[in-house]
């Protein structure tokens, strides 16, 4: 029997909760207390949710993060998002087949009004930036109150399970991102007048200068002086056949499912995209025990930094580069996945297809800022800033410096005495948005005695943490350069293995010659569970680039708390490959080879919307015709038009009118409507929401007279 | 300058001018029809929910929309297009004394009129709308012949069939003058050009008044705000349109259907007026009507909302639109202030100018053109605006 859950993982606590037995099509079912139905349904093995009520298309996880409408079920009789709505003892949980009936209620019951909350602040979305951003707003005694759609702060940083890159005194680096956001979220909850609002979506800003948000399925007006988004940024879609299959889905879905609810919802899996995204899903992937068949990128090299594409590579999973998925294929889910190599013009190669068995694609090909509320803003003129990936699409690490700089520029404009933002502040924050510098061929010191940290970092990032916990202070970069390469510049090392510890591209080892010079011993950092390896094991280890070098035995297994969960496990290696090994790969190469099933490409079947499911051929055609308002082709496909408010399929559109040779200068832009995400009518209208109580945190009503706020 | 000649120039390419635009082409009559948007129906027709009903006070309203409904209702027939018309009728609900007594002095007229509609008791409402809230529920009139259409691809759908008879379209293009002589229209000028034609028709809505002053003369028309919206689409559960004229706070009335892929749209009348052409969406809306809705019909509590935006009322003094010729300038014919009508009066209007035009005139358009003269009184009110 497959087994949906993940019970052991080397990073995350897999805690004990309570079992909750519900019905999916009339058979019994066991979820978990506190998870969503998406997840208990994923957890059973259950991945199609329904069938779209315009052609029957199967219909599963998207988005995972209740923005679009694909996970749709009939939960007890009403249709909810599966991704949103708890699992709860007894409910019966049904495929949502066409359009759901509407049920009958019994009254509309008491409705009450909506209240208004001032705030000086308000930030939307309490991830790295809007926290950071908090903090400096508590600091400064500004009346700030923080809003999240999640039901606990730290937005994707909750998701990361891996070590951070950057600094350590700019942005935790060398940190995990799940401890980050405990370290953020415990400092915002220090200031007093700094309130916290989780389950809260920001819903639209309006005309009147005051920001609409569901809290707990109940409605709020928030009026607030300035106006911070932190609202992250969304995955760009891809078109393919077969793109909206269930099985077809972002990494943040990947990872929200794995990483937060511990839930393992594919067994093998293909990725596309080779930016930081896709690679640390990857990594995510095998953390988890699900087999990673391989990962295709566009560009003849990965976007993402070189150290998490080694990483992958190391454990074993092919990176196809100049390569384009072709189709998904299947019927009812993903049964395999189709490649081709791209010649210069972006074109497929034929006759280099290759198709690979998995039940799950991962589109991981760049994300776009979540910035409708900045434009709205700016619209209407309240005061707006943004931060972290709704200012810029960068790593975490810059989001938290960018919000700090953010908070504390709003602080001074709100009239606080908190003196100017630091310039080298303005400094750091750049360093940190850096896109990768040269790759650097790598350049392993000739030493065959004693013992030496070696570094199979060759590409520039900007990333410190192994310079600051070297105990005799032997570990540098040139000019203290936060984007220059480390090198070992000491005359003896005391094989601490603390650098090996902390690289958070698993990227030092530590050579030593002292006990054995013809086999000596190589520590190599290892983030899985210390159950999966032990000493007397015999394991393939693999050089920077993930090429094998051979079959070496492992001596030791240290597990240290100071490692954070990752593991030293010692082999014994013969010289002349010693100082080559970076990694040991846990994934056989089985798992990655292709199957013979070939399948064709066609073109104009493909879903550009995939709420509408308009094709790709549709589009064409009215291109073809003249159509340059994206208005007119929305008044005429329904693009756009669907459940996910039009956040999916616009740049898909753009893209087509490239292909089709029209520029984007000839294009007129969608209207952007409210609201942000489809919401009950019974929560503007005041109806109690189901389960919370009548009346909970002190708030000020619309027709009360005004306090000043929280 | 261009100099091209046309034997018509519309201006608006919106409700009014799109289905004229048609009509005139296939009479072989060439008409150019310039918007300042960026393709066909993008100002106020967008905008607009899709009701279609014949059921006015007003004899031209009734007579010109039983027009639109006939060409609503047969469009697919004739031109092959789906525009997801749907017969579904119309209901305005009584909850009390007054509205209940409103309506039955209504239904006289209508009834009069030649229109199909009736009183449903209590019961026999219950049975057509059983979503209805029954507290205090009386009853209501019944239109069953009216009904709905999209009316985005309902504008689609006219500017192809124009294109295909010949209608010309420019589109971002603004008229910024009315070139006249002795009395006449000679020509029409824009930011882009100029054109030369003996005839122009103001089909421009919202902006109507300032297409009117550009040829010297007033069009008593003055836009106001209303917002609207749309719910992601359910199995089909009611099939009228239900509309609500008791008064409340903040505003006169609200309506709503569910249209025919499934969703449920819906617009209210704010009171007071929100006069001007501002459409940025408001935090006051959503909770106003959703509170109506909600107390109407429970069950909507649980159905949700996925769009909203504004649009625009061209409104007159008197509630009704003002269709004619200028008696000042030859060549120039008002067809304005659809008061929010547009898309329902549209093609009835677009038929009637096209029979002014090719000299087609009957005996009863000669009584709606009295009834909507240019020079009328501006007296009274429309009951059901």
């Amino acid at each position: 029997m497959v087994e949906y859950r993940i019970h052991q993982h080397p990073v995350l606590p897999v805690p004990a909760r309570d079992a909750v037995e519900f019905f999916w099509n009339g058979n019994p079912c066991t979820g978990l207390a506190g998870e969503t139905i998406a997840s208990a349904l994923f957890a059973n093995g259950v991945r199609v949710f329904g069938h779209h009520h315009k052609d029957g298309a199967a219909q599963g996880i998207f988005c995972a993060n209740g923005q679009c409408a694909q996970c749709s079920v009939v939960a007890d009789g009403l249709a909810v998002k599966s991704c949103m709505v708890p699992v709860r003892p007894g409910m019966r949980v049904a495929p949502l087949e066409g359009k759901p009936a509407l049920p009958d209620v019994q009254g509309a019951g008491d409705l009450r009004d909506i209240p208004t909350v001032d705030c000086e602040c308000l930030i939307i979305g309490g991830g790295p930036a809007g926290l950071t951003a908090a903090i400096e707003l508590g600091r400064a005694g500004v009346r700030t109150l923080v809003v999240d759609d999640k039901h606990r702060l730290g937005g994707k940083l909750v998701l990361q399970t891996h070590k951070f890159f950057g600094s350590i005194d700019a942005c935790y680096a060398g940190t995990r991102g799940i401890d980050i956001a405990t370290r953020l979220e415990r400092d915002v909850h220090l200031f007093e007048n700094v309130r916290v609002w989780l389950n809260s979506t920001a819903l639209a800003v309006f005309s009147d200068r005051r920001v609409g948000i569901l809290r707990d399925g109940r409605y709020y007006i928030v009026r607030p002086e300035m106006l911070l988004v932190a609202a992250g940024a969304r995955e760009k879609s891809l078109v393919f056949k077969g793109n909206t299959l269930p099985g077809v889905y972002g990494a943040g879905a990947f990872q929200t499912l794995v990483n937060r609810d511990l839930v393992r919802p594919t067994s093998r899996l293909f990725i596309i995209g080779g930016g930081n995204v896709g690679l640390i899903a990857g990594y995510h992937a095998l953390q988890a025990g699900i087999q990673v068949v391989g990962l295709c990128e566009a560009l003849p090299e990965c976007g993402g930094y070189k150290v998490h594409r080694d990483k992958l590579a190391r454990m074993g999973v092919p990176i196809y580069t100049s390569h384009t998925v072709l189709s998904a294929n299947g019927t009812e889910e993903v049964s395999s996945v189709t490649i081709a190599k791209i010649d210069k013009a972006w074109k497929p190669v034929r006759g280099t297809e290759q198709t690979f068995q998995c039940d799950t694609v991962l589109v991981a090909v760049g994300l776009d800022p979540v910035d409708e509320f900045v434009a709205k803003a700016r619209e209407f003129g309240l005061p707006v800033v943004a931060a972290g990936d709704s200012e810029e699409i960068a790593e975490a690490s810059a989001a938290m410096f960018t919000g700090r700089i953010r908070g504390l520029e709003m602080a001074r404009a709100l009239g606080r005495d908190v003196g100017e933002v630091p310039p080298e502040w303005h400094r750091t924050a750049e360093v940190l948005k850096s896109r990768p510098g040269a790759t650097i061929a790598e350049d392993l010191p000739p030493v065959t005695s004693g013992a030496i940290p070696l570094f199979h970092c060759s590409q520039e990032i900007p990333c410190n943490p192994c310079t600051s916990v070297c105990p005799h202070q032997a570990i540098r970069i040139e000019d203290g350069d936060i984007m220059g390469l480390p090198e070992f510049i000491g005359d003896q090392c005391d094989a601490c293995e603390k650098c090996v510890a902390i690289c958070p591209g698993l990227a030092v080892t530590l050579v030593d010659f002292r006990k054995d010079a013809e086999y000596p011993t190589v520590t190599v950092p290892h983030e899985f569970t210390a159950q999966s390896i032990k000493a007397g094991d015999i394991v393939t280890v693999l050089d920077t680039e993930g090429a094998m070098l051979g079959n070496v035995e492992v001596t030791r297994v240290r597990e240290a708390k100071a490692n954070d969960r990752c593991l030293m496990v010692k082999v014994r290696a013969p010289r002349e490959i010693a100082s080559r090994i970076a990694g040991i790969r846990v994934q056989e190469p089985w798992v990655t080879e292709p199957s013979e099933l070939l399948v064709p490409h066609l073109d104009d079947e493909m879903i550009v919307c995939r709420c509408e499911r308009v094709t790709a051929g549709e589009i064409r055609g009215l291109i073809r015709a003249g159509v340059r308002d994206l208005n007119e082709l929305k008044a005429i496909t329904r693009a756009g038009m669907g459940a996910c408010g039009g956040k999916t399929c616009p740049s898909l559109i753009r893209r087509l009118f490239r292909e089709e040779g029209v520029p984007d200068s000839q294009i007129i832009d969608f209207t952007r409507r409210p609201v942000f995400m489809e919401v009950p009518l019974g929560a503007f209208a005041g109806v109690s929401a189901d389960g919370a109580p009548p009346e909970d945190a002190p708030v000020r009503h619309a027709t009360g007279a005004h306090e000043g706020g929280l | 300058m261009s100099t091209d000649t046309f034997d018509v120039v519309i201006v608006g390419a919106g409700s009014v001018g799109l289905p004229t635009a048609l009509f005139l082409a296939e009479q072989g009559i060439t008409p150019l029809v310039i918007d300042q948007f960026a393709s066909a129906g993008q100002g106020s027709n967008k905008a607009a929910i899709g009701g279609i009903r014949a059921t006015h006070s007003s004899p031209a309203k009734i007579h010109l929309c039983l027009e639109s409904l006939r060409i609503f209702s047969s469009w697919q027939q004739t031109y092959g297009d789906e525009i997801e018309w749907a017969q579904g009728g119309y209901t305005f609900v009584a909850y009390r004394e007054k509205e209940e007594r409103a309506l039955k002095d209504l239904l006289k007229v209508q009834q009069r009129a030649g229109l199909n509609i009736s009183w449903l008791e209590r019961d026999e409402m219950r049975a057509l709308v059983p979503a209805l809230s029954t507290e205090g529920l009386r009853g209501g009139t019944y239109s069953p012949e009216d009904g709905s259409a999209s009316p985005m691809m309902t504008a689609h759908a006219f500017y192809r069939r124009a294109v295909e008879k010949g209608a010309q379209f420019r589109f971002q293009e603004r008229v910024t003058g009315l070139m006249r002589r002795r009395g006449m229209v000679v020509g029409v000028r824009t930011d882009k050009g100029g054109y030369a034609t003996e005839t122009v028709i103001n089909a421009g809505g919202p902006w109507a008044k300032a297409v009117a002053n550009m040829a010297g003369l007033d069009a008593p028309v003055v836009p106001d705000s209303h917002e609207a919206g749309i719910t992601e689409p359910v199995a089909p559960f009611m099939t009228p349109m239900v509309v609500d004229i008791r008064p409340a706070e903040g505003s006169t009335n609200y309506y709503f259907y569910q249209h025919k892929p499934g969703g449920v749209v819906f617009c209210i009348t704010p009171d007071p007026p929100i006069v001007g052409t501002d459409r940025r969406e408001t935090s006051t809306y959503l909770p106003m009507i959703a509170r109506r809705m909600v107390g109407l019909m429970p069950k909507l509590a649980n159905i949700k909302v996925r769009r909203t935006w504004r649009g625009l009322y061209p409104m007159t003094p008197d509630g009704s639109p003002i269709i004619g010729r200028a008696r000042e300038l030859e060549g120039y014919i008002h067809a304005v202030g659809m008061c929010g009508q547009g898309y329902m009066l549209g093609p009835g209007v677009g038929r009637l100018l096209t029979r002014m035009l090719t000299d087609q005139e009957t005996d009863a358009d000669a009584i709606t053109l009295k009834e909507l003269s240019p020079y009328r009184a501006f007296a009274g009110a429309e009951a059901l605006k």
